[in-house]
């Protein structure tokens, strides 16, 4: 009845002109670079894209909603190594809430600078965003301040009413030892209107490929390409009432299978660690690496050969 | 996320400025970085100096043994993995495109496996070599490996053409 529901809304919400489109442009690169991802889908490690690469990716996640409908959110993104010290990325959220309708839910902007030159013990990444969404938005990638699960409980009509325009911000420390990845993302979170406080929010989380060593030929399903690890995320009040209370948490179990073809599936179930938590998120994504993206765009503007 | 009771407002004009903000943004590096390697002198003065962090790696890191040196499976290992992630900017043969310079040059064919080894695991940030530490350190050791079966050439060897996108 689930898998029903989430088919018909991804038949709803891609049509085949989309999948054309979506493969057209696929097409269009030859890529050549494969990408070791990091199978985190909310917390972030210190390694940033690739300069003049671009990474598409979509996501999905499905949730377990009490006193209301289960809900199937989606996300694109668009991930630009403008340079080897700064990552730029666009992100265009919306949702599908079973037996309710679909909705696009707005966009973020984000960007990720690397603060130090060379590699240490702990490495730092500056995280800046700029959201304007609405309050219908379900994608879950950051749960802040007194998020919980009844703030998702009513209609999408109802909830888009609510308008959001969000600075946050995230030092996001990073740490590769002996083939683990060790990775602290403090985050905080304002509203723009002057009257909203402080929102403070956590991810964390570790994961270390199946295998350290590469094989000598190609090979898809060989344990060198699997990244597993875990990851926890949840919130952590507001300057008007900092601390555990009325907040949710989740602890996800997350892979990510980086295949030879330039292809990285990821896939994570959240289990909410408390009352005030969705019971289930389950994530994938499925993301692809262009390389040579920025010197394309620079032939645009007559800038190249 | 906390729920706000503020009306929803268009904002159009808003989208499209921050639209614009990132597409000037992505041309206007993607145009940097392609005329830094058109081929101009200041293009190569570059590439040169890209060579001058080997020396920037610190004695302690440059006496570093490999742990695979004279490994055949490892340098076939370390060729794939050096297409997988090197070739894009030196080039499948690692003769160097215009994104990235030579490896075959002496320069780099006669640093240490313990300076090629710290180059990888730093990059060089500034001149648009990312860190590769997210490999595990076996596989930057087989990628050393790799680099370091490739037949030493002379300096004035022709790049490779780049590769086509």
């Amino acid at each position: 009845m689930v898998a029903h529901a989430i088919s018909e809304s991804i038949r709803q919400k891609f049509p085949l002109s989309s999948l054309v489109l979506l493969f057209s442009f696929l097409a269009f690169f030859r890529p050549a670079l494969l990408a070791q991802e990091s199978p985190y889908i909310v917390t972030y490690d210190h390694y940033l894209e690739e300069p003049g690469s671009l990474e598409v990716e979509y996501f999905s996640t499905f949730g377990t909603q009490r006193g209301g409908n289960d809900f199937h959110a989606f996300w694109a993104e668009f991930e630009y190594g403008a340079t080897a010290w700064w990552t730029t990325e666009l992100y265009l959220d919306g949702q599908t809430t079973f037996q309710d309708n679909t909705v696009f839910t707005g966009f973020r902007w984000e960007n990720r600078f690397r603060l130090l030159q060379r590699e240490h013990l702990v490495n730092p990444v500056l995280y800046i965003e700029y959201e304007q969404i609405n309050g219908a938005d379900k994608i879950l990638k950051e749960i802040e301040g007194h998020d919980v699960e009844s703030d998702f409980a009513d209609s999408n009509a109802t909830l888009r009413k609510e308008h959001n325009h969000e600075l946050e911000l995230k030092l996001l420390l990073s740490s590769s030892f002996k083939g683990w990845n060790v990775a602290v993302n403090p985050i905080v979170t304002k509203n723009l209107l002057p009257s909203e406080p402080w929102e403070f929010a956590y991810a964390v989380g570790a994961s270390r490929p199946l295998a350290l060593q590469a094989s000598s030929k190609r090979c898809n399903f060989c344990r060198e390409n699997f990244v597993a690890g875990v990851e926890m995320y949840g919130g952590l009040g507001d300057t008007q009432s900092a601390g555990l209370r009325d907040t949710s948490h989740y602890l996800a179990p997350v892979v990510a299978w980086n295949l030879p073809s330039d292809w990285t599936v990821r896939v994570s179930s959240g289990f909410g660690l408390n009352d005030n938590s969705h019971r289930l998120l389950l994530r994938w994504g499925l993301s692809r690496e262009f390389s040579g993206f920025g010197e394309m765009i620079g032939r645009w503007f007559g800038g190249g050969r | 996320m906390k729920a706000l009771s503020v009306p929803f407002r268009p904002a159009g004009r808003f989208h499209i400025a921050v639209f614009a903000v990132v597409v000037f943004a992505i041309a206007a590096f993607g145009t940097y970085r392609a005329s830094a390697q058109k081929g101009d002198p200041a293009a190569d003065t570059i590439k040169q100096s890209n060579y001058a962090a080997l020396a920037d790696a610190p004695a302690k890191a440059r006496e570093k043994k490999n742990p695979f040196a004279g490994d055949p499976q490892a340098v076939a290992a370390g060729g794939k993995l050096f297409e997988q992630h090197c070739a894009e900017c030196h080039g499948m043969k690692a003769g160097g495109t215009r994104k990235g310079p030579s490896l075959l040059r002496e320069e780099v064919q006669q640093a240490t496996p313990g300076t090629l080894f710290w180059i990888l695991s730093n990059g060089v940030v500034r001149r648009g070599m990312p860190v590769w530490s997210k490999l595990p350190e076996q596989r930057r050791w087989q990628i050393v490996t790799f680099l370091q079966s490739l037949k030493a050439q002379s300096s004035d060897s022709p790049t490779e053409k780049p590769m086509p996108h």
